[in-house]
Order: C-alpha cells, then structure tokens, then sequence
C-alpha cells in the first residue's frame, strides 16, 4: 500500500505537484526527489496542490522549508492551494501563513505567478 | 508465502516497534485505534497521533541514528481526564526538550528543514516530559481531555 504519492504536471512554466495520503518522515524524501527534479530542470514557479493530502507532519513541513529559498532566488516560490483544515492547521501552528501564500484553489495559486 | 515478520496487535495498548520510519503509519493507526476505543474527539485523535509520529521521528533519528535495529516501545494509558503515551527506547541519550523552538524565517533562508517536531509536541499536548534512562529515554506525552 502506497501510504504517499507525489506527481506533477507543467502548465507552461509553472509546475503544478499534487501530494496524495500521508506525508511524513517516511514518505518526506519522495517529495524531495521530486523538488530535486524540478530544480534540475530549472522549474522554480511551484503550485503545490493538498486537494488529497490527508495527513502531514513536520518531516513534510521542512522539506518546503528547505526548498522555497532556491526556488525564490530564481523568481520563483512554492505556493499552496486546496488544504484540508486539518492539514492547515499544522502549517498554521507553525507560522507558515505568513512566510508562504495559501490558496482555496489551485488556478488561483497558478494565476499569481502570471 | 511465508509470513516471518510477526504482526504487531495494535488493540493492545503497548506495542514494540522496530526503529523505522516505515512504522509510522502503524503508529498512528495504534493511537487512532485507542482514541476511537476511548471516545477521544477527532481533533483530539489527530493531535495526539501527530505528536506520537514526532516522538518517535525524534527517536529514530536521534537516539538511533537512522539505523532500524533499535525498538520503541509505546504505551497509552488513560487515568481519569488524562490520557498519558509513554515512550521509551534503548538508544543514545537525547533530550527534546532542550530543543529551542525553531526560527522558520531563519531556517529557511539557510535552507535547513528540521527542528520542528519537539515545538509541534509542545504547542499540541498539555505536558511533554523527558527521563534519561540508564540505557535510552522515556518520552511521556499528556493530553488532559475535555
């Protein structure tokens, strides 16, 4: 049983990721490799889709932590839309609201980058 | 096929679990399944499932070192309004509770994850308290229940 899966597609040149299930310290390198591609590939415009994101702990929190600053250096930014409020609330415990942009959903996250 | 891997009985209210973060799912199934069993809200539930996760993370990490050789064991016990999880390990010495609480501006300007789970168990349970053991650690998380 796959406790998480991360997959993305490309809308010009943002990339929308979509996590699924539970990301944790297990499942937190997956969506580190998939950052690692997107960097490799020079994509730094990064929508972040929660839609099925049912759990996260601070494992998931870091990996946006340690990535958000290369991606901004290069124009970018990790943006997140479709949280789940329990999912929300974890982000919110640890001040994230106010060093990261949050959206309902995911074509407004992707039409600020525009 | 043979099944060699001994399945662990979660309605038991302690299990011992191998050092890996591949357990973690079965860590919070354990929890999810004695909060139903106590009536505990959902908010309640997912609380203290996280900060059991947190815990044992620290543990894997810290007191083992990433290695899966080490054991948790995990203990849940509820005393009137006071719902207590007690963790206890064999490994190095570590202390959470020293942790500063994390600066997450500063970390991620220096692209550092990490350093959040001690703060997430203190900001989620009422008490987080540490013993160091002769050999290993004794975590004991408190939830006082509504």
């Amino acid at each position: 049983m796959a406790d998480f899966n991360v997959s993305s597609r490309e809308d010009g040149e943002i990339s929308v990721v979509k996590v699924e299930g539970y990301l944790d310290a297990h499942t937190a390198p997956d969506l580190e490799n998939e950052f690692n591609k997107m960097i490799e590939r020079k994509r730094y415009k990064i929508v972040v889709n929660f839609s099925e994101l049912n759990y996260i702990s601070s494992a998931g929190l870091g990996v946006f932590m340690a990535y958000v600053e290369t991606m901004r250096e290069e124009n970018g930014d990790i943006k997140f839309s479709n949280l789940k409020d329990d999912v929300f609330s974890i982000f919110d415990l640890l001040g994230f609201p106010v060093l990261y942009e949050f959206y309902k959903d995911e074509e407004e996250a992707i039409k600020k980058f525009r | 096929m043979f099944k060699v891997k001994r399945e662990i009985d979660i309605s038991k209210t302690e299990i011992v679990i191998s050092s890996s973060t591949n357990n973690l799912s079965l860590v919070r199934s354990f929890i999810e399944f004695h909060g139903r069993e106590l009536e505990l809200s959902n908010k309640e539930i997912a609380h203290i499932s996280l900060a059991v996760d947190e815990a044992c993370t620290n543990i894997i990490k810290h007191a083992y070192q990433d290695s899966s050789d080490g054991i948790i064991k995990i203990k849940i016990d509820k005393k009137k309004n006071k719902l207590s999880v007690k963790l206890t390990d064999k490994g190095s010495h570590f202390d959470p509770s020293i942790i500063p609480d994390p600066n997450v501006e500063e970390s991620q300007k220096m692209k550092k994850g990490g350093g959040l789970g001690m703060y997430l168990m203190k900001k989620i349970m009422d008490e987080v308290k540490y013993n160091a053991k002769g050999k290993g650690n004794e975590l004991i998380l408190i939830k006082y229940l509504a």
